[in-house]
């Protein structure tokens, strides 16, 4: 338990791997756009290609996986091989009980995201519009962003203790941190000379904000949004550690500890895959509302 | 038609960690005529741009009135429209949003804004390119699109602060040729800031040039063709008109230079 507790954020980096690949292909396609027909052609193989070794790279550790532990060159008892757990996997989805945890890990992540949204953005634009709010809380915000949500797990839990409230109020405190830093730096970042020029038309502070400073953030805070996608899943371990019955993070722990291994990595895949689709949706998302971001 | 009144305008700034404010303009004195096109040149950091900002009312000055028919300027307005070097575009609008930008703001009904817009866009040589975002336009075509929405609003007055300075030497004359032709049709007050020469008296029915910093007016200049027909830049009085307003800035540049030395050595 150890381990995986220090993992943590070096998972962080993973979780922003997908992204990185799909600002580079966002910028291949613009660059396309205003290449002749058959400069256009030519791309579609670079782009098969690249997603060829995209595969590649998954499957050979999936390979790997497999036929490590067959071969004996990995104990299989700690890492069986990939066809024994998705075997499991498969046990668990049969039996009912895999959506049930599904559904609890999702009903967490999805109420503290979605609380973490609703509350975060308002506090972020407002912080970063008005000055006084910022200076006053900006000491504060420096302070606990550089505190490492885990490490307060344990004040959850003695304050609102071990039911839900205190999961859920754990995923929306992990998942406000990336909304509420990216729209104050969003709001803070508008370009001046935009806001010169929407002034000298006359507008006033309300509508400088609403036409100006809110659109001019959108970007920013969407990559708020992503990042505390990714949180709510990477925080589930953590939040289900003391006093849940079922959730993914809870299944790998128990399973863990009563060393039903081949189930706990059906857990460990679910929990990925999960991360993984929540983030290409919310990647998507991101670049359908950034369409005119090109930096 | 408006007229723009400079009386004894100065504008200090407060700097940080320097104990006295830095005067950027002292007394100015000018006077825009209703309908003129006045172009103002001075050497860099003279406060052109300053005394821009004054008249659209975005600051205040330290002493001394603007005035726009007379009645003292308390702020920016849609009368005045100010058209900035670097474009200003809102990159997340089209063309034809960004100039319904200024028609939003003036409560333009929305079927009339659209119309609006695309007359202004066409006027500026831009239909067909009312769709693109502005990072998918050339620098020309952003200022033609900045033009634009500083037209659509119909201010009585446009301020220009060095429009065409990033723009190449072809883009430039095509646009400083259809800025004449908008001038004319359109009879608007027209300030131009600029630091060439050769626009200055191509485009200004009367040329003011400033001194360094602190700035003020040194000589207005006034510029008068026989005829604006054919090649303009090849009369010979075009190139006294450049060889009189370049020889009143030669100092002012060299004084302007010296300054710049000092501050830098003063900084360290
Ligand atoms: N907001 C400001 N605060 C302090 N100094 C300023 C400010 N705006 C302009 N200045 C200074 O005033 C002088 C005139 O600036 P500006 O009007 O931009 O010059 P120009 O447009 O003629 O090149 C410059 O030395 C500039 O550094
Ligand atoms: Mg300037």
């Amino acid at each position: 338990m150890a381990d995986t507790r220090a993992a943590l954020p070096g998972d962080l980096h993973w979780y922003d791997l997908p992204d990185d690949e799909a600002d580079d292909s966002a910028d291949e396609g613009a660059q396309d756009d205003a290449r002749p027909p058959a400069a256009r052609r030519r791309w579609l193989p670079a782009w098969l290609r690249r997603a060829g070794v995209n595969t590649v790279a998954v499957l050979l550790l999936l390979a790997a996986w497999e036929i490590l532990p067959r071969t004996g060159v990995v104990d299989p008892v700690f890492v069986p091989p990939l066809s024994d757990d998705l075997a499991a996997w498969w046990d668990l989805l049969v039996t009912g009980s895999l959506p049930e945890h599904l559904g609890a890990s999702l009903g967490r992540s999805l109420a503290g995201f979605g609380l973490a949204v609703v509350l975060a953005i308002p506090l972020g634009l407002l912080i970063g519009w008005y000055r006084p709010v910022a200076d006053l809380l900006t000491p504060l915000l420096e302070l606990f962003r550089n505190t490492s949500a885990v490490a307060l797990l344990p004040v959850f839990t003695l304050i609102l203790g071990i039911g839900e409230p205190a999961k859920v109020s754990f995923v929306l405190y992990a998942c406000s941190w990336p909304i509420l830093l990216n729209t104050i730096s969003g709001v803070k970042t508008v370009e001046p000379l935009l806001v010169k020029s929407a002034r000298s038309m006359g507008l006033g502070p309300f509508r400088l904000f609403q036409k100006v400073i809110l659109p001019a953030a959108v970007p920013a805070i969407f990559t708020g949004v992503r990042l505390a996608g990714a949180t709510s899943i990477l925080v589930l371990l953590f939040a289900e550690m003391v006093g849940a019955k079922a959730g993914l993070g809870y299944l790998i722990l128990d399973t863990q500890s009563s060393f039903r291994i081949p189930d706990m990595y059906a857990g460990i895949i679910t929990i990925s895959v999960l991360g993984l689709l929540l983030n290409l949706l919310l990647v998507a998302a991101e670049r359908r509302f950034s369409t005119w971001r090109t930096t | 038609m408006t007229e723009i009144g400079i009386r004894n305008v100065t504008k200090t700034f407060h700097v940080r960690d320097a104990a006295e404010p830095f005067t950027a303009l002292s007394g100015v004195d000018l006077d825009v005529r209703a309908g003129e096109f006045l172009a103002l040149v001075g050497p860099s950091g003279c406060g052109k741009s300053t005394l821009l900002d004054l008249v659209a009312g975005l600051t205040p000055p330290t002493s001394g009135q603007i005035l726009t028919d007379g009645d003292p300027v308390t702020g920016p307005g849609l009368d005045r429209g100010v058209v900035f070097q670097q474009y200003a575009l809102f990159p997340w609008r089209t063309a034809q949003a960004n100039v319904e930008f200024g028609l939003e703001a003036k409560a333009v009904p929305r079927r009339e804004r659209a119309a609006r817009a695309r007359e202004h866009l066409a006027l500026v040589g831009l239909n067909g390119f009312e769709d693109r975002y502005p990072h998918e336009l050339s620098g020309g075509m952003r200022q033609r699109v900045a033009i634009a929405r500083s037209l659509a609003f119909d201010p009585d007055v446009l301020l220009m602060d060095e429009p065409f300075a990033a723009l190449d030497a072809q883009t430039r004359e095509s646009l400083q040729e259809e800025l004449v032709r908008v001038w004319q049709h359109t009879g608007k007050t027209v300030i131009f800031i600029t630091h060439g020469i050769d626009e200055a008296v191509y485009l200004g029915q009367r040329v003011a040039v400033m001194t360094s910093r602190p700035g003020r007016i040194k000589e207005v200049v006034e510029v008068a063709f026989d005829s604006r027909e054919g090649d303009l830049r090849a009369d010979p009085a075009f190139g006294e008109y450049r060889h009189h307003i370049w020889t009143l800035l030669r100092d002012e540049v060299a004084a302007a230079q010296v300054q710049e030395r000092e501050v830098a050595i003063s900084h360290g």
